[in-house]
């Protein structure tokens, strides 16, 4: 074997640049989490010190089980992850009947619907929650979870539609044909051979519809009073509350988002790219 | 002929829920926002509400600062994620983590990202810290101080920091639908590395670029947690206010006002990206 | 215009080799073909001498420039890629012109430039359109418009018409000669279609895994292939290939029970190696088919009958092999019965039994 001629150097000159650049900018994406990291473990008169630590010097819980401890705190994480399954069922049950409608069958008023649906993500439906109070509280929603979640799901409804549809366009339509060749009925072919194939680009939709929701802190407090979800409550009490509070708080919303992440990967681009045409 | 007509009612019924779902939690509230805001109780049109919002001392400032933290993070972002883009495609070792940490912040949400940053420009922060072990301070500066630019600036990086992800991944979606063979084919007939960017790269990712923008400009007119959670009520953005004249002041009008305030303008911008961007529809379906 | 010298080229993608040291010199103003089956490296190797791949062996010259370590558009190429690239964010016109706008071309020259490309290719209705607008025949043509309006030394192609239709593929493959006649340029075409190859080519360069094993005339490598791969891919039907053995020291040759006798080069060849085992070699419109046994003849029973219109094609199944026979088209032959062929002791290629190289 031949060695491979070195390239030139001002290419090679260029290639570390570029290294030197990509490295800079994960730098600058990672090392605020790091830091926040390093707080949420610190002791809690760490936290309150200054110069402040770049290392984790002295590991602790204290910072993290004060926060958790705090009144009200578990229920408002429950409040959380009882609005994002709400939202995340809720959306997949009406959305992708959509999305499966619009991959499958060519019907007139098929373009406008894909056009409707695509023109909502050009408002902002966050700042729907305030004309939405009175709604709620005629129909005793208001205050709710479930209320809440209704949000949510306008919010996540387009793009979980959008998604599902580029999914099962994905899954070709063949397969299910070839099922019902060979027995299954429309319902069937669907459950037995469309479903299971699109199970993984669901369920990263799923988690994408959740962390949403799990993230979401405008609507979730203005429709809220006692049950409120994690950010909700945490951006009320922020400004009265100590420095450990507000970092543990910080990091403890931050966690499941990037353990999210890392199962939702792979699908990263098939659900944000999406083209607008 | 009946299953055939059956068939054909299939879709509509599969549409139908979203439908409904989206015109009584879509739809509805937003023409009840413009009633909240332009009715009285009594179900006369006025514009009490209108003038009140734009009597309150805190309203320009509020407008004015949205307005900035729109056009100075907007640009930011959409360079930092072209070159993010371009490094994550360069076809680097160890692009899949590359790609992994630069979209992380896409899971952050706008308070975490808010109360990290606090952690670092906070007066006994980590950006003091770093900045006095250098030397470059005497003692703790103050950033986030009541209204200073430099809380402003805070909120600019944080935003950007946060945001810039989900603009990285359109563009990356983009970069990668276009075919490599472009490329090649500039290249062969002479077009360097910037002329390739300019003239190739750039107009092909045109309706990336198009979405990512207006999906942020629509989110940054609403930006809220980051800027409570850095500056408390430091700086003042519109859904800020929004927020406290619902929960302060428990005034449904008024907030309802900024609502439509709010709607209104992203809606404007939407429509001067369309017509600026304008994608020739003859040019994009290759 | 320029001689493109390939030295030892060597191209590897992990553990596969796609380019095992190739060494190639076409003259200047050649038309060189470089033919071979789907994953053979004809890409790979026009993609070095592009430079669109960086080589990980050898050298590439262009005259006496030694282009290995110049980026691609420094080498004064051109190229046709087989999905066109034509760009689709680009009038047809704009698309012609991007090569000069990239040289800085002032606009006169431009417009002359594309202008001239354009007429040659017939697609001066078209400048103002869009790719989307153009049907892939159209699209090909911009193409290769594109590319000749661009001032190089050398004009490279990649399947240029393999996405095509048959009817248009064979409307502008008569229409490339002619323009790469007038154009008097280097040229590198690379194809998997043994009919375009020899229909375009000066020369022919026939690759297997990698490697060049004949380059030589069209006629050259249809009638004498260096290799039993060569002769198995070009030509339709392939190339006959039968055990035979070389009997009285190159004198002769056995086919089973028929004895032949080697006239000719091959004699020569046969001479060279003695009595050994070989492969025999030979064309389908060489073998005459009898209906009655001679002197050299081999018996046989036919299979299959195909009319073809300008001749009929017999499968013959014989004691050695499964042998492709042309016939007149008015030969009264029918499937199952007994044929006897006859062998043109002229047109027989001797192959060496192991290595498939011929002698
Ligand atoms: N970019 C690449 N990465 C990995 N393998 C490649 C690449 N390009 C080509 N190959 C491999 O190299 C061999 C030759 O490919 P190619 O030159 O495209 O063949 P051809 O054009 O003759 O069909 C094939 O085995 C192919 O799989
Ligand atoms: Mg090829």
């Amino acid at each position: 074997m031949t060695a491979r001629p070195a390239p030139p150097l001002s290419r090679r000159l260029s290639r570390v640049l570029v290294y030197l650049a990509a490295i800079l900018v994960a730098l600058y994406i990672l090392a605020p989490i790091y830091l926040i990291a390093v707080m949420a473990f610190s002791p809690r008169a760490v936290v309150y010190g200054y110069p402040k630590p770049l290392l984790p010097t002295q590991i602790s819980l204290e910072t993290i089980s004060f926060f958790i401890n705090s009144y009200g705190i578990l229920d408002s994480v429950k409040n959380s992850v009882l609005v994002a399954v709400f939202t995340l069922v809720i959306s997949l049950a009406i959305g992708a009947p959509a999305g499966y409608a619009l991959a499958r069958y060519i019907f007139p008023g098929g373009d406008i619907y894909r056009i409707l649906i695509l023109s909502t993500r050009a408002f902002p439906v966050v700042i729907l929650s305030i004309p939405l109070i009175t709604t709620y509280i005629s129909w005793g929603l208001d205050d709710s979870a479930l209320g809440v979640a209704l949000l949510h799901t306008a919010m996540a409804l387009p793009t979980t539609i959008l998604v599902t549809s580029s999914i099962f366009v994905g899954v070709s339509k063949d397969l299910e044909e070839a099922a019902m060749t060979m027995g299954c009925t429309r319902a069937g072919a669907f459950r037995r051979v469309a479903l299971p194939l699109a199970l993984p680009g669901l369920a990263a939709s799923a988690i994408f519809t959740f962390m949403l929701s799990w993230n979401e802190v405008f609507a979730a407090a203005i429709l809220t009073l006692q049950n409120q979800t994690l950010p909700a409550r945490l951006i009320v009490q922020l400004n009265q509350s100590p420095i450990p509070f507000r970092f543990a708080g910080g990091f403890f919303i931050l966690v499941p988002a990037i353990v999210f992440m890392l199962f939702a990967r792979r699908y990263l681009f098939s659900l944000w790219g999406v083209k607008l045409r | 002929m009946k299953p055939r007509r059956r068939a054909n009612l299939e879709p509509y019924l599969l549409l139908l829920p979203s439908l409904a779902y989206l015109a009584v939690f879509f739809a509805w509230p937003m023409v009840q926002a413009f009633g909240l805001a332009f009715r009285a109780d009594d179900g006369r049109w006025t514009a009490e509400f209108f003038q009140r919002m734009i009597g309150d001392a805190a309203f320009w400032p509020a407008l004015r600062t949205t307005l900035i933290l729109v056009v100075t993070i907007i640009p930011l972002q959409f360079i930092l994620a072209l070159i993010m883009a371009l490094l994550a495609t360069a076809g680097l070792r160890g692009a899949g983590a590359l790609i992994y940490f630069y979209a992380l912040p896409i899971a952050v949400s706008d308070l975490a990202a808010g109360i990290v940053w606090f952690s670092i420009f906070t007066e006994r922060g980590y950006l003091n810290t770093i900045l006095q072990g250098l030397g470059l301070l005497e003692r703790p500066f103050i950033f986030l101080q009541y209204g200073a630019t430099w809380s402003l600036i805070a909120v600019i990086l944080a935003e950007v920091w946060r945001a810039t992800s989900i603009v990285f991944v359109i563009l990356v979606a983009g970069l990668q639908g276009i075919p490599k063979e472009y490329h090649e084919a500039a290249e062969v007939f002479g077009a360097g590395w910037f002329a390739r960017l300019r003239r190739i790269t750039l107009p092909l990712l045109r309706p990336s670029i198009q979405v990512a923008l207006i999906l942020r400009t629509i989110l940054a007119f609403q930006v809220f947690a980051v800027v409570v959670a850095l500056t408390g009520d430091g700086v003042k953005v519109l859904a800020s206010e929004a927020y406290q004249w619902y929960s302060q002041w428990r005034n449904l009008n008024v907030a309802a006002a900024y609502a439509a305030l709010i709607l209104a303008i992203s809606l404007l911008s939407t429509v001067i990206y369309l017509r600026a961007l304008r994608t020739r529809t003859e040019a994009l379906t290759v | 215009m320029a001689e493109i010298r390939i030295e030892n080229v060597r191209k590897e993608f992990g553990k596969v080799v796609a380019v095992k040291d190739v060494s190639l010199v076409i003259p200047d103003r050649e038309f060189i073909v470089l033919l071979g089956p789907s994953g053979c490296g004809k890409t790979t190797l026009l993609r070095c001498i592009a430079g669109l791949e960086q080589v990980d062996g050898g050298r590439v010259y262009f005259g006496d420039r030694d282009v290995t370590d110049l980026p691609v558009r420094q080498r004064r190429i051109s190229m046709v890629f087989q999905s066109y690239a034509v760009f689709p964010h680009m009038t047809v016109f704009e698309n012609i012109a991007f090569g000069l706008r990239m040289q800085h071309k002032p606009d006169v020259e431009v417009k002359r430039r594309v202008q001239a490309a354009a007429e040659l290719l017939h697609i001066e209705e078209l400048l103002a359109r869009y790719p989307a607008q153009l049907s892939g025949g159209q699209r090909q043509r911009v193409a290769v418009a594109r590319a000749i309006a661009y001032d190089a030394d050398v004009l490279l192609m990649d399947e240029p018409l393999s996405n095509l239709d048959a009817l248009l593929r064979l409307e502008m493959r008569a229409e490339l000669k002619r323009l790469i006649e007038e154009l008097q340029t280097t040229v590198v075409y690379v194809t998997h279609d043994q009919v375009e190859a020899l229909s375009l080519g000066d020369r022919i360069a026939v690759m297997k895994q990698g490697e060049i094993l004949q380059v030589d005339s069209p006629l050259t490598v249809y009638d004498r292939p260096a290799a039993h791969f060569v002769g198995s891919f070009i030509g339709n039907p392939p190339m006959n290939f039968l055990p035979a053995r070389v009997i009285d020291g190159g004198a002769g040759l056995t086919v089973g029970e028929a004895r032949l006798m080697l006239v000719g080069e091959m004699a020569d060849a046969a001479r060279r190696v003695g009595s050994q085992e070989v492969w025999l070699g030979i064309r389908a419109e060489n073998i005459e088919p009898l209906t009655g046994p001679g002197p050299t003849t081999l018996p046989g029973r036919i299979l299959v009958v195909e009319p073809l219109g300008s001749h009929t094609l017999l499968t013959v199944r014989t004691a050695e092999a499964m042998i492709k026979v042309n016939a007149r088209a008015d030969a009264p032959f029918r499937a199952d019965q007994p044929v006897w062929l006859k062998l043109s002791a002229d047109k027989v290629r001797l192959l060496d039994k192991t290595t498939g190289r011929a002698l």
